[in-house]
């Protein structure tokens, strides 16, 4: 067979490739390049595999990219050094992982070689629609809610970068993903120009000096953090929506007489807690599910619903001052 | 016998470009290589880019198209072979289901011009309805399985599979998995080889299939069959790779790069066609090794032919005790096999603080014409069977509108067999234009003649959407991006004999409910066509975003029902409840949210000021 899967009786012998001192002899170095799709973490990647194969690496770059357009979850594994076998990177192998997003970082940690794997992480949040499926008063996002002071106390090498940020000061929000390329080259040994070569032919023509501005900066962020300033620390996450209010108990007022059983809160009811009894008038069937968004007293064309939110009750912790 | 295919794959080591390319690229590039006149593809993850990229070569080297569906894809590709050109047809695995008709025939009858199916698997099942595995369709058809490893392997693979095809009289699957598809790998690339056109062989008793023909037909396959073990016993596709004797392993394909990640000095043989097996060469292996590992993602096929085959011998074969029968392997998995049988010593695993992760399914994109759709769908009541593509996304929460989804084309027979059977709700059937195309109509045609009462709803978004993008014949654009008569939805269906038939558009949400009602109040077959393109194929739509009046959002979130990605919670809140935001960046302006406010707070971003 030909090309770079040669067969194994030359495997022995062969004469190791010229190697970054960040790869040790034999084995690949792992690189994990995570985040949502849209984000580029595909370019990062294939700028990446790029520049290792220009330097006479063997490299394999594996992605799964089936729903990635539709907001899933984007990964991709790019593998080099002298010989490559797995496209993928075993779970706790990876020497550096690049996050686009911030759950997503958190998602693949477990990928990271336990005491030397390096976490690059941007603090952008995307907020799946999923999370905030919840309707009850005070519910809370169900977005992760690890802090990159508690990351960073659990990995070996961890910078929480707010990348998207940085980009928009630059003009352009779509290159955080090369502020982080700008960062990831600090942990690798192939020379800045080289970089900013692969970018350049990576990148629409229009876009390159901003590029290139964000993989400098990501470079000087990087370079700053490293001697102590905190710049890590400066970037702290938007604060989240949390639970603001005590909750109601919620209480359905229904009128019979002026319910002409027309179905529109029956099959609107997001929570589908209601139904035509009987006589085919409106009834809370679950209440247990309701949550008292209101949508069917807004909604009846005949007034006959109104929803009670009873005992706002004050502050909790006020309340329970008061009991002492 | 085997000169030729060998002279094949030794041209491309003496080629210095070498370039990354993913396995598809691989594969393509290893057809064009190979001379191919002729190619055809339905679109299905993860074989699509197979036929992109065969696209990007010259018109004047080959004819590339996409067919309606993969039994149209393999029959044209058949077609092509019969008039002795080199002829390719893509699919994924699920794909194969819907050619297996022709495929199996086409077994007997052989080829003229070299045929070579690229089948694409779906171990883990990244995108597909389940993880089937085609190997057993080569058993089934007797018909050779080429398992290339990685890129480079897939073009020489598939550079042999046109040479193995022409010379021994036969179709030969090129079979890829997920991983392969997707891997970008460095491959040494070759020129193209212009093979003539070979005159058409006007032989009905190899061409044409009655019983007297497929019967005589049959043993020559058997024979087809010998020879190709015959060949198989020495080619260089299955390596020898000798080392420690006290345990070997059997593998193919894509589990080979995992076999070596773990065992970097084991003895491996690894084999390059899955089916079918060279005895002799298998047997010898087995006995130069004190232990016999298979390692095979999905079925056990090598690993039951090696069990009959070793069984008088006496020599035990181990496999898928270690090895799981299901999901995709990675390199975790087969060092747990190999721990487990004791060959590895078992690492202890220091546990890795994990967070708990982020639930991020996959969802409908923002302004998508199929979110009103199934809004429509929701509040109908009805019992919905759906189909095969993007909206397939609208089973999960909060739209919620689906209660079966099957294969392609699956809803509308569905849907009649729901209706027959006395479902008390109305019976709706939701469909997608290419899906539609691919396999629905005759379910159409068969719910008018058996006069079942159910309403299907075609959702025409002009594009095949949930592999990328892909043009069809209602786009009224070629694979290559030329004009090509466009189908007129309507007059297919009132051709086909359907008398209520409207046509909406998806973004007013109103004449949506209210069509939707009027068409399950039908007694009948009635088809509704919601009309809207989709938001990232052909063109990107990114319309002017819209913002909330924060002030005057009560919280009650009847937006969030759409599940748009570009809605979430805000900061404030009213009654305890979160208020709602709409991230301008991915907001296209579609309007539904505006639509279904309560409070009439949603208006174009420019008109709000925060």
């Amino acid at each position: 067979m030909s090309g770079p899967s040669a067969s194994s009786s030359s495997l022995e012998a062969k004469p190791l490739r010229p190697a970054a001192s960040a790869a040790k002899a034999r084995e690949p170095l792992n690189v994990l390049i995570v985040g949502v799709g849209g984000q580029g973490v595909i370019m990062v990647s294939k700028a990446l595999a790029w520049l290792a194969q220009s330097k006479g690496y063997e490299v394999k770059q594996s992605e799964v990219h089936g729903m990635a357009k539709r907001g899933g979850t984007v990964f991709s594994h790019v593998r080099f050094g002298p010989q490559v076998w797995s496209p993928t990177i075993p779970k706790g192998e990876a020497d550096i992982l690049v996050a686009l997003e911030w759950a997503e970082g958190l998602r693949w940690l477990p990928y990271l070689k336990p005491g030397s794997g390096i976490f690059i992480c941007d603090t952008k949040r995307i907020v799946p629609p999923f999370a905030c499926l919840n309707r009850q008063p005070g519910a809370r996002l169900r977005y992760s809610r690890e802090t990159p002071a508690e990351v960073k106390a659990h990995v070996a090498e961890g910078y929480a970068i707010d990348a998207t940020q940085m980009a928009a000061e630059l003009g352009n929000e779509r290159a955080a993903n090369v502020v982080l390329i700008g960062a990831l080259s600090t942990a690798l040994d192939f020379p800045a120009e080289d970089w900013e070569k692969a970018l350049s032919s990576f990148v629409p023509k229009k876009t390159i000096q901003v590029n290139l501005d964000a993989f400098r900066l990501g470079r000087s962020w990087i370079a700053d953090a490293r001697r102590g300033a905190t710049a890590a620390e400066q970037a702290p996450l938007a604060p989240m929506p949390e639970r603001s209010d005590a909750p109601y108990s919620v209480r359905l007022e229904i009128t019979p007489q002026w319910c002409k059983s027309c179905d529109i809160c029956v099959k609107l009811c997001p929570e589908r807690c209601l139904r035509l009894n009987a006589e085919r008038v409106a009834e809370l069937a679950q209440p247990e599910k309701c949550t008292g968004c209101r949508l069917c007293e807004l909604l009846c064309p005949d007034f006959a619903i109104r929803v009670h939110l009873d005992r706002p009750v004050v502050d909790a912790t006020a309340a329970q001052g008061a009991r002492l | 016998m085997r000169s030729a295919p060998e002279a094949a794959v030794s041209s491309t080591q003496a080629n210095k470009d070498v370039r990354p390319l993913t396995g598809n690229e691989a594969i393509a590039r290893g057809a064009w290589e190979a001379g191919v006149r002729v190619a055809a593809a339905y679109p299905g993850t993860p074989s699509t880019e197979i036929m992109e990229s065969l696209a990007a070569y010259p018109d004047t080297d080959l004819h590339a198209q996409w067919s309606t569906n993969e039994k149209v894809a393999l029959d044209v590709a058949m077609g092509a072979a019969f008039a002795g050109s080199r002829a390719l047809a893509s699919m994924k695995h699920v794909g194969l289901n819907v050619a297996a008709d022709a495929f199996m025939s086409q077994s007997y009858i052989g080829v003229n011009g070299g045929l070579v199916l690229a089948v694409c698997d779906d171990p883990g099942i990244h995108s597909s309805q389940n993880e089937q595995d085609t190997r057993i369709y080569g058993q089934l058809a007797t018909v050779p399985v080429l398992e290339p490893s990685d890129a480079q392997e897939a073009l020489d693979f598939t550079r042999l599979a046109f040479d193995l095809s022409e010379q021994f009289d036969t179709m030969v699957i090129v079979r890829g998995t997920t991983r392969l598809s997707h891997t970008r790998s460095p491959v040494a690339l070759g020129p193209r080889q212009e093979v003539p056109q070979r005159p058409f062989i006007e032989n009905p008793a190899k061409n044409v299939m009655i019983p007297a023909h497929a019967r005589r037909r049959h043993a020559l396959v058997l024979e087809r069959e010998a020879k190709l073990k015959a060949y198989l016993e020495t080619a260089t596709i299955n390596r020898w790779e000798t080392g420690d004797a006290s345990f070997g392993v059997v593998t193919a394909g894509t589990c080979y790069p995992y076999v070596r990640e773990v065992l970097p000095n084991a003895s491996v043989l690894k084999l390059g066609a899955s089916w079918p097996l060279p005895e002799d060469l298998l047997r010898r292996y087995c006995e130069s090794v004190e232990r016999v590992f298979v390692v095979e993602e999905l079925e056990p096929v090598i690993e039951k032919e090696l069990r009959a085959l070793c069984a008088t011998a006496g020599i035990k074969i181990e496999g898928k005790q270690f090895f799981p029968r299901e999901g995709e392997f990675s390199p975790e998995i087969v060092r747990a096999g190999f721990e487990k049988a004791g060959v590895l010593a078992v690492r202890t695993h220091k546990s890795a603080w994990t967070p708990e992760p982020l639930a991020r399914p996959p969802v409908l994109c923002a302004g998508c014409p199929h979110t009103s759709s199934f809004m429509a769908v929701r509040a109908s009541g009805a019992r919905v069977a759906g189909d095969i593509g993007c909206y397939t996304l609208a089973c999960l929460d909060p739209l919620r509108g689906l209660d079966t989804t099957v294969s392609m084309g699956s809803s509308i027979g569905n849907a009649i067999g729901m209706s027959k059977a006395g479902e008390p709700k109305p019976v709706l059937a939701t469909i997608g234009d290419s899906t539609f195309l691919h396999a629905g109509i005759p379910g159409l045609i068969d719910a008018v003649y058996n006069q079942a009462n159910i309403t299907v709803l075609l959702l025409d978004n002009h594009i095949t959407a949930m592999t990328g993008g892909q043009q069809h014949p209602g786009t009224g654009k070629t694979l290559r991006g030329a004009d090509a008569p466009k189908l007129d939805y309507e007059a297919l269906v009132r051709a086909i004999g359907v008398k209520w038939v409207r046509t909406v558009d998806s973004y007013d949400l109103a004449s949506m409910y209210q069509t939707l009602r009027e068409a399950i109040a039908y007694r009948g077959v009635s088809v509704i066509i919601s009309n809207r393109p989709c938001v990232l194929d052909p063109v990107k739509i990114k319309g002017p975003a819209l913002a909330i009046v924060n002030a005057q959002c009560n919280a009650c979130q009847s937006c969030m029902n759409l599940g748009c990605p570009a809605l979430t919670w805000g900061e404030d809140t009213f009654e305890g409840r979160h208020k709602v935001k709409i991230d301008q960046s991915l907001c296209i302006g579609c309007t539904l949210c505006a639509q279904v406010c309560t409070v009439d707070c949603i208006k174009p971003a420019t008109a709000v000021t925060q």
